[in-house]
């Protein structure tokens, strides 16, 4: 596969995104804010469609075929689902996004679990879906709230998280497999093992790992990994919880109501078995037939090719932007250790300006605290502008940006 | 360029803002952010005779913040308390004279929301300025 240029695992699947053919006055789209929401390939596009103009009826209900034909696609969707990720299709829970499948974990589990004395240790680069949901939890129960400090390198220390073991009240480690802001590619399945080891449960969010690199949810062995349809090239409106099943047996339901039942009498109910039992009302069925059809495409793909593609674009992109003078990324240094993700800063020019004059050459960053105010605060900035990578992105994307940048400075020069 | 956001006036006041830093003593002040990207502006204002004797903006922000609070501050000092409290977002706007898409609409009204804050205690956004973009992600 290497090419000359040394772009060795370029994807030739832009044509796939229909999207990527728009133009703004004559400029191609430049879409750099994939760990935002991906872009949606045709084949994702069709199975929505697909689903409402041929399948469309509701699920677990009729006995008539249309309905039959939606149950198999909605379930069949899962198993591709949960298979995508390693995970027992049973335990493979759907909810609405990824904050959706945080929450049902902090109330359903942790209201139910944590006492005072108890701690919950979450990290310093925490996507606030992973924050405030423990705040608010801790707060219910008396329990305390800890976080794991990020290093200059974007790094968490194993010796902290051992130290903070080590004091013996731990009851959860929430925290990103893949940082939103850093980048960081957390070292997840030794974090599992240090965790169980000292008797805590582990909460995953997967949101931008599952879209970049290979995600084996049973070999990680968390007990609770929990990721987002629409940053994986699905549908938005879909989230996913695989969990060890026996903690969802568990667990009481989360949101109650119709489809989640087995049987209501006047003053009680019994649930349905796993995974039904979380999934309370009329669930998202195109939304999972869409998702099925995302994995399916990321399957034909190969993660580990989309994982190399991206690694290579990051590197390039940190060679690149670092030579502009007063360009200042952020994450670990080595593409290695790091996701499709570039925080950036320009000296002289707030990101959202540099958000701002990007736009105009049709260059599609995000300058916020990307729902990280916690870490912000830490880097000692208010928000940062940010480049993220779908399996999309080519080496002139990365040339587009630089390029726009080098114009942002002049402007502000 | 040809730009209209990007004006030189308005990257001018953004690299040399004017009346920005601190005002002591002073008798009004508030301090509030923009959610948009975590910027933040505060003022302080000290009054005599019912009108703005003198005024600070102080805080970090894009460049559309930023100069929209130094342009202000100098029609803002010497003006009547009360006219200053019922100003609107046209005003500014108006001031401005640049096309400001609704999302940065924001930006350019931190500088009126922080100043009622002070006058009157409360922070709310001028009309038109609710019309943005989701904050944040
Ligand atoms: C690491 C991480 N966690 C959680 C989320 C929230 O995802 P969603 O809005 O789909 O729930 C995001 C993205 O916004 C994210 O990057």
């Amino acid at each position: 596969m290497a090419s000359p240029n040394g772009a060795a695992t370029e994807l030739d699947i832009r044509a796939d995104f229909p999207i990527l053919t728009r133009t703004l006055r004559g400029r191609p789209l430049v879409y750099l804010d994939s760990s935002s929401t991906s872009q949606k390939p045709e084949s994702v596009l069709a199975a929505i469609d697909d689903f409402y103009r041929a399948h469309n009826a509701n699920i677990h209900r009729g006995v008539y075929p249309l309905a039959l034909e939606a149950d198999a696609l909605f379930e069949g969707a899962r198993e591709r689902i949960a298979a995508f990720t390693g995970a027992p299709t049973r335990s493979t829970v759907f909810t609405s996004n990824v904050t959706a499948a945080i929450n049902l974990v902090a109330y359903s589990w942790a209201r139910t679990n944590l006492r005072a004395g108890d701690a919950v240790l979450i990290t310093e680069m925490e996507h606030h879906s992973n924050i405030v949901p423990w705040q608010l939890a801790t707060q219910a129960t008396g329990a305390q709230l800890r976080y794991l400090d990020v290093g200059e390198d974007g790094t968490l220390s194993l010796q902290q998280l051992d130290e903070e073991l080590a004091r013996g009240d731990v009851a959860l480690v929430a925290l990103a497999h893949l940082s939103n802001v850093l980048g960081t590619i957390n070292p997840i399945a030794e974090i599992v093992e240090r965790a169980h080891s000292a008797g805590a449960l582990v909460l995953v969010d997967g949101a931008q790992a599952v879209p970049q690199i290979p995600v084996n949810v049973s070999e990680i062995g968390a007990d609770f990994y929990a990721w987002t349809g629409h940053k994986a090239l699905g549908p938005t409106g879909i989230g996913v919880l695989h969990a060890d099943s026996a903690l969802l047996e568990a667990m009481p339901p989360f949101l109650a109501g119709g489809d989640m039942i087995e049987a209501v009498e006047r003053q009680r109910s019994s649930w349905k078995e796993l995974p039904w039992k979380f999934e309370a009302g009329t669930t998202m069925i195109a939304e999972a037939v869409g998702l099925g059809a995302a994995v399916d495409y990321l399957s034909a793909l190969g993660m580990e090719r989309v994982r190399e593609h991206e690694r290579e674009l990051v590197a390039y992109t940190l060679t690149q932007l670092g030579a502009l003078p007063g360009v200042r990324t952020y994450g670990p240094p080595s593409p290695d250790d790091r996701g499709g993700v570039v925080s950036f800063v320009v000296e002289g020019v707030h990101p959202h300006d540099v958000a701002e004059l990007l736009g105009r050459e049709n260059v599609c960053i995000r300058a916020s605290h990307h729902c990280a105010q916690p870490l912000m605060a830490k880097l000692g900035v208010a928000a940062t502008a940010r480049a993220s990578f779908g399996p999309y992105n080519v080496r002139s994307d990365v040339d587009a940006l630089v390029s726009a940048v080098a114009n942002a400075q002049k402007v502000f020069a | 360029m040809d730009d209209d956001l990007y004006r030189d006036f308005i990257l001018e006041h953004y690299k040399r803002p004017r009346n920005f830093g601190e005002l002591e003593p002073h008798d009004l002040d508030a301090h509030e952010f923009n959610p948009l990207c975590g910027d933040e502006l505060g003022v302080q204002i000290r009054v005599a005779d019912e009108r703005i004797a003198d005024l600070r903006f102080n805080g970090h922000g894009c460049a559309i913040s930023q100069a929209a609070a130094s342009i202000a501050s100098e029609e803002l000092i010497g003006m009547a308390v009360k006219e200053a409290a019922a100003l609107d977002a046209d005003w500014l706007l108006e001031l401005l004279g640049i096309n400001i898409s609704a999302t940065r609409r924001k930006c350019a009204l931190l500088s009126l929301k922080v100043l009622r804050h002070a006058i009157t205690g409360e922070g709310t956004w001028p009309q038109d300025a609710t019309q943005g973009a989701h904050p944040d992600r």
